[in-house]
């Protein structure tokens, strides 16, 4: 999450989740309302906002992250509503310029976020949807006709950082996501240790860490923050090689 | 499309309303809305709710014409519709029978609920004891100290008040939870949301279940008042009792329709719940409206004397009704809507919700620019038995 614990913590945080073995890097956009999201976000989001971080402030560490690292693709997660106050067309040509490749927002379905979809492809930015164990045939469709980079499959019926998933039923559901569409899958929401990564890295082509690596960062405190990070994510990453797919977080 | 005829098929109210929520909510949605297109129109649901609303609401609500208190004002006539009169001490217990119906036609055995005031929760408590659901109300910390006896008053019907702890600990927090929960037991469980907000089709839904009170004031006001009111006013903070009113009259051109918002401390002083008057157009709980939130786009925290009316959005229908001129919205504040209790109490023997205090306020200082012939009909959503402690305090006072 972006501006927690601190603000100037964020791009030493992003380049230690790099150096640990993270393929891509999604940075979370504090919302005073993350309806989607867990205990652990909210306190996160909450944490960030008394710092002041705003959407333009995220765009500014994401060009501090490009000044040493112009290779690990790098995904905003976040809700409509920052996007919509900055304005859609402005948010799109400075995040393509700051060097952001691809895009979550969590509460803006393919029907209502055409334009967005729209500018953001012409600024070579992906859209990440998600799709969940609800998810109907229809919207599995729906979502791979308009997304791009990967899908992003929610593991379990609930918010993010909920308690254990279900890997059987993980495994179950995706052949139906690999009819709909070619892109990558990446799965999330429940995926705490090296041993669940493995396990669900067995048919995911990524496995999405996020919850998690914030209780890390929430209980190692600003001043370790960086070393535990680094410590917590090693295994994981030692366990998908095992696999050889990838991982981001 | 008429303006009678919105939302679309999609939910929107022109550029308002839709569908904003995440995919791991998106199949309830779907499923919530399958459910509501088909019962709206079957006529053992309509004769059902029509029955609830008589035997156990007790429904017709009345219009009192206020004509002590209108002449001592000495303009426009007042006309209250007594809401304040239902079962359960407001509007909202309207809306609760709807949806609790439409629960127990979808097999859906526990009940959710946001609650401010905690008028809500208790309707949500009420019709689920009524037809035997497990019922769990999400209520802000900060409410719960400011209404411990409609906590107590939930609890008593069997209901689980669950205090919300992020956030501004108040409304709009306790609704971001309820939807958090409905994520998690999508399978057993229907949210019975209070508003006329949230994502389609809940604005769509409980602006009928309401429109039952406009339905009602368009019989009664030829009978008692010989014509239809010149204007409607009625006070807005999600704005499901104005919706209720406002909606039926829509279509009569020479109504004026009114709607009134918190000013709180004055608009000036930024703290208020005034999102019509005072906000922007963004996106919160599922839908697309006018918002108080600031310059990055995150939410603001509201003040009201109301708690029913602390709330940072509104429903997208009031959106699209000032944005195409059809409503107008104004503001009252705290002392003025405590003024208007008073009166109102004094002069006509009614104790209003604060809420509804700000229609009346605002009834008051319209009927002193007009003459005696003209009418203002009032839409009086709820009695002040609630607030006895928030006005005592007010007065210098401990009960």
């Amino acid at each position: 999450m972006a501006g927690d614990p601190e603000p100037a913590l964020t791009v030493p945080l992003a380049h230690a989740l790099v150096e640990a073995g993270a393929d891509i890097v999604e940075l979370g956009v504090p919302f005073s309302d993350p309806m989607a999201d867990g205990p652990v976000n909210q306190r996160s989001a909450e944490r960030a906002l008394k710092h002041g971080v705003g959407l333009a402030d995220v765009l500014g560490m994401v060009r501090e992250f490009r000044a040493t690292d112009g290779a690990t693709p790098l995904v905003l997660m976040g809700y409509a509503n920052p996007i919509e106050a900055m304005g859609v067309a402005r948010f799109v040509t400075l995040a393509g310029a700051a060097g952001v490749d691809g895009l979550i927002v969590v509460d803006a379905p393919p029907e209502e976020c055409v334009e967005l979809v729209r500018l953001a492809a012409a600024n070579g930015i992906d859209m990440i949807f998600l799709l969940a164990p609800t998810s109907t045939d229809a919207r599995i469709r729906e979502v791979a006709r308009v997304a791009s980079g990967y899908l992003y499959y929610v593991s379990l019926k609930g918010i993010t950082g909920a308690g254990n998933i279900d890997i059987a039923d993980v495994a179950a559901h995706l052949p139906k996501l690999r009819a709909a569409s070619d892109l990558p899958i990446g799965v999330g929401f429940g995926i705490r240790d090296a041993e669940s990564a493995r396990r669900i890295g067995e048919f995911a082509d990524a496995v999405v860490i996020g919850s998690r690596l914030i209780e890390v960062i929430e209980a190692a405190g600003p001043q370790r923050a960086v070393a535990e990070l680094k410590a917590f994510l090693a295994p994981v990453r030692a366990a998908l090689d095992s696999l050889s797919p990838q991982v981001r977080t | 499309m008429k303006m009678v005829d919105l939302p679309d098929a999609h939910g929107h109210f022109g550029p308002y309303g839709g569908v904003f929520v995440s995919e791991t909510l998106s199949q309830a949605i779907d499923e919530l809305n399958a459910a509501y297109q088909r019962y709206r129109i079957d006529p053992d649901f309509i004769a059902e709710f029509r029955y609830e609303l008589k035997h156990y609401v007790g429904r017709p609500s009345p219009v009192y014409h206020a004509k002590r208190w209108s002449k001592l004002i000495g303009g426009a006539q007042i006309y209250l519709k007594r809401e304040d009169l239902n079962h359960t001490g407001a509007h909202k217990i309207n809306n609760a029978v709807g949806q609790a119906l439409l629960a127990r036609r979808m097999g859906k055995r526990r009940v959710i609920a946001e609650t401010g005031a905690g008028m809500h929760g208790v309707a949500a408590a009420t019709v689920a004891a009524r037809y035997d659901m497990q019922c769990v109300v999400y209520m802000g910390s900060e409410d719960i100290q400011r209404q411990s006896a409609n906590v107590y008053r939930m609890k008593l019907l069997g209901a689980t008040v669950v205090p919300v702890e992020s956030g501004s600990k108040t409304l709009k927090d306790a609704l971001n939870e309820a939807m958090r929960d409905w994520v998690t037991h999508v399978d057993d469980t229907f949210y019975i949301l209070g508003t006329v907000a949230g994502p389609h089709p809940y604005p769509m839904m409980v602006r009928d279940f309401q429109s039952v009170i406009g339905e009602e004031c368009l019989t009664q006001m030829p009978e008692l008042a010989g014509r239809q009111p010149d204007a409607v006013i009625a006070c807005v903070g999600g704005g499901s009792n104005a919706m209720g009113i406002f909606y039926p009259y829509i279509a009569l051109d020479g109504v004026r329709l009114i709607g009134v918002e918190a000013a709180g401390e004055g608009i000036a002083t930024g703290r208020h719940a005034a999102s019509l008057c005072a906000g922007k157009p963004g996106v919160l709980h599922g839908n697309r409206t006018y918002l108080l939130q600031d310059t990055n786009g995150q939410i603001l925290e509201t003040h009201s004397v109301s708690a029913g009316l602390d709330y940072p959005g509104v429903g997208p229908e009031h959106a699209w009704l000032k944005d195409t001129g059809r409503a107008e919205y104004v503001s009252i504040t705290d002392d003025e809507a405590i003024q208007a209790f008073h009166d109102l109490c004094r002069y006509e023997g009614i104790i209003p919700a604060l809420e509804s205090a700000h229609a009346v306020a605002y009834a008051v200082k319209l009927a002193r620019e007009l003459d005696a012939d003209r009418i203002l009909l009032v839409n009086l959503s709820g009695r002040g038995d609630k607030d006895m402690h928030t006005v005592a305090r007010r007065s210098g006072l401990a009960l």
